[in-house]
């Protein structure tokens, strides 16, 4: 299987604190890995390095064949906007395609194709027109996952998509993101419970006093137990 | 309508109709972005600022245009740059930098022998002040800003609704910010003299407010917070002359008025 992403030797810092320390990893196509750390330990920032986000001090990241860091996929942890943000749900799931545009200034035809079926996917095509402010946590999670749905075929990255998520909500979302890698797409997603639960990926990346392991999702829960 | 003619036929009110015409889309252009980012203060400290600019100016002897336009826009890179800054309280630094201008400006003023200015129309605008070097100012800024809202609203969006996400997929913020803030300086600047320190950022916080009453999209509520902007500056100036009261003052409280009218239509319609 060839890999989506490939990181060597890759050391990271926030500020001077060195968060992530000479990793090296490799993460295959259509795998659903699970990050997984204390709070602080450098998630987030590993994140933002795949994302572009966040220059290594050393080492690299490197991509598989398809994938750009302008077309992957993020559902960032929690949206700043305002409380009464007057946005639909459409506005927002086509600003998804924004990293596929370049430089055009305006929404193609296959743009909005794609915000289409990246609603239709997660089965809230229904919702295509309702007001973001109106809509519960559950459904707002799930239109922000296909915002990041539309901008990308290849790879998704989720920060702590099930924060704001009562176990409902969540076991949902878990559902529909298991269908999506069932389907062929690459999933990241940190996590802070370490529950067999929540850990629904094939792999776990922990991350401890800036050292990085990757496993198979039941050897990193036979050691964790 | 003779006297809306008779009002048209002084060329002062010509100037400060067309003037304020297009300041008013300007302000509710970005008050869009400013308002639903939970930057509103920043056009308030933005004024202050612009006040001590023009005060220093005058007492110097400077060009107050030319003076105040590179004052206030470092100043709004200084504001926005630490609104950002998770380490650094935003809202203190703004209410800091507002108090500090607005008396900085006023001992310059107090201070300075020999000097005829009249503080009243710096702190709350006057009508006469607008001369047509504004209105072509004025013209070139909206068009700028029309042009930006047009080829960029997609990313404006992005943006506003999500900075972490439009991050993610390219889109250049720190530009964009650093566009906001120019253009957010120069409303405030051309502004000031027809609305005063105290009143033009109500220009740009009122009518996003109020179209945010009515719509749920953000495409229309940028398109109705223009018109709202546009009616209420004209109804602001028509009043204002037919009962004599200050332009600035008469604006704004028009706009609360279309704000208090259109929640209580919200509610009745909920």
């Amino acid at each position: 299987m060839s890999h989506a992403i490939v990181a060597k030797n890759l050391s990271l810092s926030y500020g001077s604190n060195k968060v992530i320390s000479s990793a090296s990893f490799a993460i295959d196509e259509r795998d659903f890995v699970c990050i997984v750390g204390a709070n602080g330990s450098g998630k987030s920032t590993l994140v933002k390095a795949i994302l572009g986000l966040v220059k290594p001090s050393s080492g690299k990241i490197s991509f598989g064949s398809g994938i750009e860091q302008k077309t992957i996929g993020f559902l960032p942890q929690d949206v700043k906007a305002d409380l009464n943000f007057p946005a639909t749900v459409f506005e927002i799931v086509l600003s998804g395609t924004l990293g596929r545009l370049g430089m055009k200034a305006f929404y193609r035809k296959e743009d909005k194709t794609r915000a289409e079926e990246a609603l239709k996917r997660l089965g809230i095509s229904k919702l295509r027109n309702a007001s973001f402010v109106d809509l519960s946590g559950g459904q707002k999670q799930k239109v922000l996952l296909a915002r990041a749905l539309a901008a990308t075929s290849k790879l998704l990255i989720l920060d702590e998509p099930s924060n704001n998520l009562d176990y409902k909500s969540r076991k949902e979302f878990y559902g529909a993101l298991k269908k999506l890698n069932e389907s062929g797409l690459t999933i990241i997603m940190i996590t802070h419970d370490l529950d067999a639960e929540d850990l629904i990926g094939n792999k776990v990346i922990s991350i401890k006093e800036a050292k990085v392991e990757c496993a198979p999702t039941a050897d990193f829960l036979r050691s964790y137990k | 309508m003779t006297w809306f003619f008779e009002m048209l036929s002084y060329s002062f009110m010509q100037r400060a109709l067309i003037a304020g015409l297009l300041i008013s889309i300007c302000a509710a252009l970005v008050g869009v972005s400013l308002v639903l980012r939970k930057n509103s203060m920043i056009g308030d400290g933005l004024s202050h600022t612009a006040f001590g600019a023009f005060a220093i100016a005058t007492v110097l002897n400077f060009a107050p245009l030319w003076f105040a336009v590179p004052v206030v826009v470092i100043a709004s890179f200084f504001v926005l740059k630490m609104s950002g800054n998770k380490k650094s309280n935003g809202d203190a630094m703004v209410a800091l930098l507002s108090a500090s201008s607005l008396a900085v400006g006023c001992m310059a003023i107090s201070l300075t022998k020999g000097v005829n200015i009249d503080l009243n129309s710096y702190l709350f605008g006057s009508v006469l002040s607008i001369g047509w070097s504004d209105v072509w100012l004025s013209l070139i800024l909206v068009i700028a800003v029309v042009l930006l809202y047009i080829f960029a609203h997609n990313r404006i969006f992005a943006i506003t609704f999500d900075e972490d996400f439009a991050k993610a997929i390219g889109i250049k913020t720190d530009l964009y910010d650093a566009i906001f803030a120019v253009i957010c300086s120069l409303v405030v600047v051309f502004g000031i003299r027809l609305l005063g320190a105290l009143l033009i950022s109500s220009l740009i916080i009122f009518p996003t407010l109020i179209a945010m009453q009515f719509s749920k999209s953000f495409g229309r509520v940028v398109i109705a917070s223009v018109l709202f902007s546009v009616v209420n500056f004209i109804l602001g100036l028509v009043i204002s002359y037919l009962i004599a009261s200050p332009t600035g003052a008469t604006v704004v409280v028009v706009n609360l008025a279309a704000l208090i009218i259109a929640r209580i239509v919200r509610a009745i319609r909920q």
